[in-house]
């Protein structure tokens, strides 16, 4: 149950942020060839096996309470950022995010820089920045989740399951992931990440979990169950304020 | 330097977001339950209590 719940977790929050890398590589790539944006692809998947292959195994030696009270306490601020967004998007606070209009934005920006060259350093810069920034995040929630359960595997499964999903649904659309529900996805992906954080810091800090592996079921019900209370009276105190403003 | 600030920037944007104050509710509460664990209570009930009312805080103070 746990393993599975890993895993989906790893593998909704690396959706998320590699259909946000594909937006970006498919405005280069569209706008300025594959050519240059293909090394900027490859330099900066080169960087970030780095960056793993010199975290991953350091995790390993670190004891495993105080790795889960600093990866849970990192995981809750995070989870919890996503979720804040979901709610406030899903009560009509926050403009729900547009794959198509950062997309179109992105097309916009590298056009206006001028025309191409053999090396396109631009178009490179702009591949390199959106695949490494994004896949940093990946990084970070593989090493994170994989850490936390000293299973760094099953997490890594969950990012190459995401990575061959975005890849296929990407070579069949050849446009941006417009039809992703993305803030579902986050308002899922930050409900989990809220969890798993509440019930490894928690564990860290020398708590007993009631019933065990079970309490995290639990305590996705109860995160759940505390964001739809909090859309439907955001939703409601956001309605009545724009009503009185009318 | 400035990639320096330029990564500490990108850092804290992706870990800590919008609104620093549900990091430090967090922090506190991860204090507050280890330390009631020290004093012989299985204080499972505090971060999940702290998580829910520090999320409602922050996103009340949105709507403000």
């Amino acid at each position: 149950m746990h393993t599975f719940l890993l895993f989906a977790a790893a593998f909704l929050a690396c959706t998320v942020e590699m259909v946000e890398a594909l937006t970006i590589v498919l405005a280069v790539a569209v706008t300025r060839g594959w050519r240059s944006a293909g090394w900027g692809i490859a330099a900066a998947l080169g960087a970030l096996a780095v960056i793993i292959a010199a975290l991953g195994p350091a995790l390993a030696t670190i004891p495993i309470d105080s790795l889960r009270v600093v990866v849970g306490a990192l995981l809750l601020i995070f989870g919890l950022q996503w979720l804040r967004k979901a709610i406030l998007r899903a009560s009509g606070l926050k403009a729900l995010h547009d794959e198509e209009a950062i997309y179109e934005a992105e097309i916009a920006a590298l056009t206006a820089d001028g025309e191409r060259r053999p090396h396109d350093w631009y178009a490179f810069t702009v591949a390199f920045k959106g695949v490494f920034l994004e896949g940093l995040e990946v990084a970070f929630i593989v090493v994170t989740f994989g850490g936390a359960q000293h299973n760094v595997g099953i997490a890594v499964l969950g990012a190459v399951a995401a990575l061959v999903i975005v890849l296929i649904a990407g070579a069949f659309v050849h446009g941006p992931l417009t039809r992703v529900p993305e803030n579902t996805l986050k308002f899922g992906v930050g409900v989990m990440l809220t969890s798993f954080g509440i019930f490894w810091s928690a564990e860290g800090a020398g708590v007993k979990w009631p019933g065990g592996d079970v309490a995290l079921l639990a305590l996705i019900a109860f995160v759940v169950s505390a964001a739809f209370v909090l859309v439907a009276v955001l939703r409601r105190a956001h309605g009545s304020l724009k009503a009185a403003a009318a | 330097m400035k990639w320096l600030g330029d990564f500490g920037r990108f850092w804290y944007d992706f870990v800590i977001g919008d609104d620093w104050t549900i990091a430090v509710a967090v922090i506190i509460a991860i204090g507050l339950t280890s330390a009631l664990v020290h004093r012989g209570w299985n204080a499972w009930p505090v971060l999940p209590v702290f998580v829910v009312a520090a999320l409602a805080a922050s996103s009340w103070r949105a709507l403000r």
